[in-house]
């Protein structure tokens, strides 16, 4: 198993934090992991994206070039990484904030209005983690137990109350790929 | 303690404490301002000092002084920041202080930009700053071997009274990956009794100085110096070998660009294209050995760098003429993929094998 992963999106978006996620419950589960930020003079407005690799082995080239999965938040993401992934890749869309639509036909497509949700569930700032509960369902990379477990890692203790927001947009995410896939 | 995920940045400043690193002198420079700011937190809880200078030539000037009483000393910086410490460095060996000076290496010349590079090559392995010196340099391409070899740097400092270079590039700084830090078996003990810590009435004054007003007496030490660094060449050199048993041809790649490499010389041996790799781990002193035992059987060596063409110097010295040797690099903060290098690979395997 090698799952290369771009996410990508306007700071903010939390791509960072979505990749760090993964990263770190792919390391409590014992699987070879990397993360790597894009790290340019970013500006406000830009995009930001990191590189992650998941694999059964030791990681090889922290570097992404040809993902085996784009997450997009938005669209110069969009722009960006949707030529790049790779055949019979994925693509996971932001569709409340993407306007465009990919055309190819040799990658599987998911397109999730995840800021929309993200605000009926109270919070538009968990948009980052119903994508990645779709991600999660759909390649069962890691299981949504480990993201839990690195969340209390990654948030710092005084934000440990928004952990249930957080699991209830996993766990969002995850139901509207059940929906798609039924 | 288990596995953690860290930053780059931040395991080589975890691995300096755990080598019993408590003095850190330094500037902030992307890309390796996460080392600065670990140290600044990290150093007062292990009784520890901390300081943040005006620039980087006063932070190595510091590192000079804080190593001439003997204590284990660090100080890092990113290219230009680097250039900046050449004098300082110059000054170390010239006094034979042992230190560890970390370099982020990012795209030059000048102030260039703050993407990943490789292009200070020249400037680790050759010298550097000015008078006829060598350091010991080593480059390592994954978080876990940040841990060792920084711990190394430490005790191959004081071994032999010498600065020492960890050279990573901006990606290594900026990455994750699990790491985990554990507690060294047996450590070397090294006597410091030069350090200028006061003489307690047990014999002369100490002296810690690399000014040498007699022509004749400063060639002595600088004899001495020559003599020291054949001592780290026969002893300090380091690198890792990968499928060379078979292989037609061989690549050369250091620290994070070698684990691009790997990745297209699997996808070349998955098309039937025998390819090795090479992985100096010290810069300096280079490993010569590995060429010297393939130099006959290969068809062409290649190597990649995040340079215009640096170590390919020391590759040619090392292969001596007995074999082609190939080159692909990127500059500027340009990363090479593993696409590119695997076409490289194709390209040169397709033409001498016609």
């Amino acid at each position: 198993m090698l799952e290369e992963i771009i996410i990508a999106g306007f700071g903010g978006q939390g791509v960072m934090s979505m990749g760090q996620l993964i990263a770190y419950a792919g390391m409590i589960e014992g699987k070879g992991v990397s993360w790597l930020p894009s790290y340019g003079p970013e500006q406000r407005g830009g995009t930001a994206n990191c590189a992650v690799v998941v694999s059964d082995e030791p990681v090889g080239s922290p570097l992404v070039t040809r993902p085996s999965t784009a997450i997009v938040l938005n669209n110069p993401s969009f722009d960006k990484f949707e030529p790049r992934v790779r055949q019979e890749g994925l693509l996971i869309i932001n569709s409340s904030l993407v306007v465009r639509a990919s055309e190819r036909k040799d990658i599987k497509v998911l397109e999730i209005t995840a800021t929309d949700i993200a605000n009926d569930l109270g919070n538009s700032r968990v948009a980052n983690m119903i994508l990645l509960g779709a991600f999660l369902e759909l390649t069962k990379l890691v299981s949504t137990d480990s993201i839990v477990e690195s969340l209390k890692k990654v948030l710092s203790t005084n934000k440990h109350h928004l952990i249930e927001v957080n699991k209830q947009a996993l766990k969002k995410g995850a139901s509207l790929v059940a929906v798609e896939i039924s | 303690m288990g596995k953690v995920l860290m930053k780059g940045n931040e395991v080589i400043a975890e691995a300096a404490v755990h080598a019993g690193c408590k003095y850190f002198f330094g500037y902030p420079i992307t890309p390796q301002s996460e080392l600065v700011a670990y140290m600044a937190r990290r150093l007062p809880e292990v009784g520890g000092l901390f300081l943040q200078a005006e620039s980087e030539i006063a932070a190595i000037n510091m590192v000079y002084g804080a190593a001439s009483t003997g204590v284990r000393v660090m100080t890092s910086s990113s290219s230009p920041g680097f250039s900046l410490k050449q004098e300082g460095i110059s000054y170390l060996v010239g006094s034979e202080l042992p230190a560890v000076i970390c370099n982020i290496v990012r795209g030059g010349p000048g102030l260039g930009n703050i993407q990943p590079a490789q292009s200070d090559y020249f400037q680790v392995t050759k010298g550097g700053g000015h008078g006829d010196y060598n350091l010991p340099v080593l480059a390592p391409a994954s978080l876990q071997e940040i841990v060792e070899l920084t711990q190394e740097a430490f005790d191959i400092a004081d071994r032999y009274r010498t600065p020492v270079i960890l050279m990573g590039d901006g990606m290594l700084g900026q990455m994750m990956e699990p790491v985990e830090f554990g507690e060294r078996s047996e450590t070397e003990q090294f006597k410091k009794d030069w350090a200028t810590t006061g003489t307690r009435g047990d014999g002369e004054p100490k002296i810690i100085t690399s000014l040498e007003l007699d022509a004749e007496s400063l060639e002595r030490r600088n004899c001495n110096l020559q003599q020291k660094f054949a001592r780290i060449k026969e002893n300090e050199v380091r690198y890792e070998t990968y499928f060379l048993d078979d292989a037609d041809y061989i690549m050369v790649a250091f620290g994070t660009t070698a684990r691009i490499t790997m990745n297209a010389i699997s996808k070349a041996r998955q098309e039937g294209v025998k390819v090795g790799l090479i992985r100096p781990i010290s810069l300096w002193p280079f490993p010569e050995k590995p060429f010297i035992e393939t130099r006959d059987q290969v068809k062409a060596y290649i190597s990649v760098e995040m340079s215009a063409g640096q170590m390919i110097e020391d590759v040619r010295l090392a292969v001596n003429g007995h074999a082609p040797v190939d080159f692909y690099g990127r500059t500027g903060g340009v990363v090479p993929t593993q696409e590119e290098i695997y076409d490289k690979i194709m390209m040169v395997a397709r033409g001498v094998q016609v």
